[in-house]
C-alpha cells in the first residue's frame, strides 16, 4: 500500500485509477472455474460460470436468495454430488487438478477443501474429540500429536483461551459463536488448502460475528477462503474480492474495494445500494 | 437511476441534496451581491452579506450532520457512498466561498467609506461575474450529474487565474504611479484575490461531480488527463 502511494506520488497520471486496489491479474490462482453449468433436474441453476479464485485471499459471493451462490460454493468440494438431481458440465481446477475428473478421490478432495455451514454443527462429543475427529479419521492416533494439533487448531480458531480448561466437556455446552469457531477449528485441524464458509455468521450475534470475521482475516494467510454471505456489509468488511451473482449468472467479480465504491455493472450497483427488488 | 427499496433512504438523500442546492444558491447570491456592493459602493448591501454569513455556516453544519447520520444508519455503497462523500466535500468548499464573499463585502465597505471612484472596478466586475457563473455552472453540473459540464466549468478556472493576474499587474502599475493610492489598490487586490479563490473552490466542486459520476478521483491532475478520464468508457 505505502509502495503504491509512493508510485502514485511519482506518477500523477495513475492517481485517478484508485490507489491500492488489488488486481486479480497479480494473484496466484487457487481455484479456476471453467464454463461451469449446473442443473437441478431440468432447471439450470448455474449458467456458464468462469472465474479465478486467488490463493490466500478471501473471496465473497453475494447476491439475492436463489442466485446460485451457495450452489457454486458447494461445487468446490463436490457437495452437490449428494444431490441426486444435480448435474454438472464444465470443470473446476484446484491448483490445475480438475476436481470433476472421474478418478478423483472425493474424501481426499474434501480434506483439501474444508467447509463450514450456517448453523454450527458440532458432534455430540467433547470439545477435544470434535477437533480430533478428522485427525483420527486420517489414522493419527498418537496422543501427543493429537494434543498438539487440537491445541494448534483451537488457537487458529481463536477459541483456545476460552476452552483450554474444559477440553473434555461436551461441545454442545458452548455458545453459538463458540460452537461456530469450534467447527472452524475442526475444519482447520486437518490443514485444508481451501476453507468454504457458507453463511458462517448468519446465526450469530454481532459480537460473535465480529470474532468470526477477525478469525477469517487471520486465517487467510494460511488458507484460501471462500465465503457466501447475505450480509453485504460483512462481504465488504472481510473480503478481498467479491463476486456478485444473480439468477445463476456471475454478473461481476473484482476487488472488493472497487466493487463497493465504483462497480462496473448497473445491476451490481442496484443490488449493493439496495435498489434491487 | 431507479429508487431504493427503502423509500426513507430515498427521501434522506433527496433532502440532503436539496439542502446542498439551497446552500449553493445562497452562496451564489452572496458572491453576486458582494460584487455589486463593491462596484456600486453599496455599504448597506455589503453589511447585509457579512450579517448573513451565519446562514451559510448553519447549513454546512446541518448538512454535515445529516451525512454523518446517513453513513451511520445506512452504510451507503457505490454511487450512494460517492454522493455522500462528495456532498461532505462540496459543502466545505461552499462554506469557504461564503467566507470569500464576506471578504469581498468587507473590502467593498472599506472602499466605499474611502470614497473611491466606482469606475475603476470594471475588471473586478468582470472577474466577479466570471466566478459567479463558474459557481452556478458547477452547481448545475451537480444537480444534473453532468460530468462533461463539470469538466468545461473546471477548465474556466485557468481563464479566471489569468484575469486575476492581469488585475494584479494593473494594480501594481497603479501603485507605482501613485503611492498615495496604495491602500486603496491593496483593498481592491484583496477583493480580486478572494474572487480568484472562489474560482478554485468552484473547480473543486466540479472535480467532486466527476468523482460522483465516474468514480474517478481527478484532483491534482492536469486538465488533459481529466478530459481523458471522462471520455474513457
Amino acid at each position: 500500500m505505502s509502495d503504491n502511494v509512493l508510485t502514485h506520488a511519482i506518477d500523477p497520471s495513475k492517481l485517478s485509477q484508485g490507489i491500492g486496489h488489488l488486481n486479480l491479474e497479480d494473484e496466484e490462482i487457487c481455484l479456476e472455474v471453467k464454463d461451469l453449468d449446473l442443473y437441478y433436474g431440468e432447471k439450470k441453476a448455474l449458467n456458464n460460470i468462469n472465474m479465478s479464485i486467488p490463493k490466500n485471499r478471501v473471496t465473497a459471493f453475494i447476491g439475492p436468495s436463489g442466485c446460485g451462490k451457495s450452489t457454486l460454493l458447494r461445487c468446490f468440494n463436490r457437495m452437490n454430488d449428494l444431490v441426486d438431481s444435480a448435474r454438472i458440465d464444465g470443470e473446476i481446477q484446484l491448483h490445475s487438478d480438475n476436481i470433476y475428473s472421474k478418478d478423483v478421490d472425493i474424501p481426499a478432495l474434501r480434506r483439501r477443501v474444508g467447509m463450514v455451514f450456517q448453523r454450527p454443527n458440532p458432534f455430540p462429543k467433547s470439545i477435544y474429540e470434535n477437533v480430533a475427529y478428522g485427525l483420527r479419521l486420517q489414522g493419527i492416533n498418537k496422543r501427543h500429536i493429537l494434543d498438539e494439533r487440537v491445541e494448534w487448531a483451537l488457537k487458529s480458531a481463536a477459541l483456545w483461551g476460552e476452552v483450554n480448561n474444559r477440553l473434555h466437556d461436551s461441545a454442545l455446552g458452548l455458545s453459538g459463536g463458540q460452537q461456530q469457531r469450534l467447527v472452524i477449528a475442526r475444519a482447520v485441524a486437518i490443514k485444508p488448502e481451501v476453507l468454504l464458509l457458507d453463511e458462517p455468521a448468519s446465526a450469530l450475534d454481532p459480537i460473535s460475528t465480529l470474532k468470526i470475521e477477525e478469525l477469517i482475516y487471520e486465517l487467510k494467510s494460511d488458507y484460501t477462503i471462500v465465503i457466501v454471505t447475505h450480509n453485504m456489509q460483512q462481504a465488504a468488511r472481510v473480503s478481498d474480492y467479491t463476486a456478485f451473482m444473480y439468477m445463476g449468472d456471475l454478473i461481476e467479480f473484482g476487488a472488493t474495494d472497487k466493487l463497493f465504491t465504483n462497480p462496473e455493472k448497473q445491476q451490481t450497483e442496484d443490488y449493493i445500494t439496495g435498489r434491487y427488488g | 437511476m431507479s429508487a431504493h427499496i427503502s423509500q426513507q433512504f430515498n427521501t434522506e438523500l433527496d433532502t440532503v441534496k436539496n439542502q446542498v442546492m439551497t446552500m449553493g444558491g445562497l452562496v451564489e447570491n452572496h458572491v453576486l451581491n458582494a460584487c455589486t456592493a463593491l462596484v456600486e459602493g453599496d455599504v448597506a448591501l455589503a453589511e447585509q452579506i457579512v450579517d448573513d454569513d451565519f446562514k451559510v455556516n448553519a447549513l454546512e453544519v446541518n448538512i454535515d450532520e445529516k451525512c454523518t447520520q446517513i453513513i451511520a444508519r445506512r452504510q451507503p455503497t457505490a454511487g450512494d457512498l460517492r454522493l455522500v462523500l462528495m456532498i461532505i466535500k462540496t459543502i466545505t468548499d461552499l462554506e469557504r466561498i461564503g467566507d470569500e464573499a464576506e471578504k469581498v463585502a468587507k473590502m467593498a465597505k472599506e472602499l466605499a467609506e474611502y470614497g473611491a471612484s466606482k469606475k475603476s472596478y470594471k475588471e473586478i466586475r468582470h472577474l466577479g461575474e466570471h466566478v459567479r457563473k463558474m459557481l452556478h455552472d458547477a452547481l448545475d453540473a451537480f444537480a444534473r450529474t453532468d460530468c462533461e459540464a463539470a469538466y468545461r466549468t473546471a477548465a474556466e478556472d485557468n481563464k479566471v487565474d489569468q484575469e486575476y493576474e492581469a488585475i494584479m499587474r494593473q494594480l501594481i502599475t497603479k501603485m507605482m504611479e501613485d503611492p498615495r493610492d496604495i491602500q486603496r489598490s491593496l483593498n481592491v487586490l484583496w477583493a480580486a484575490r478572494a474572487l480568484e479563490r472562489i474560482g478554485d473552490h468552484a473547480k473543486n466542486i466540479c472535480e467532486y461531480v466527476i468523482y460522483l459520476v465516474k468514480g474517478k478521483d481527478v484532483r491534482h491532475v492536469t486538465l488533459d488527463q481529466v478530459k481523458k478520464e471522462i471520455l474513457e468508457d
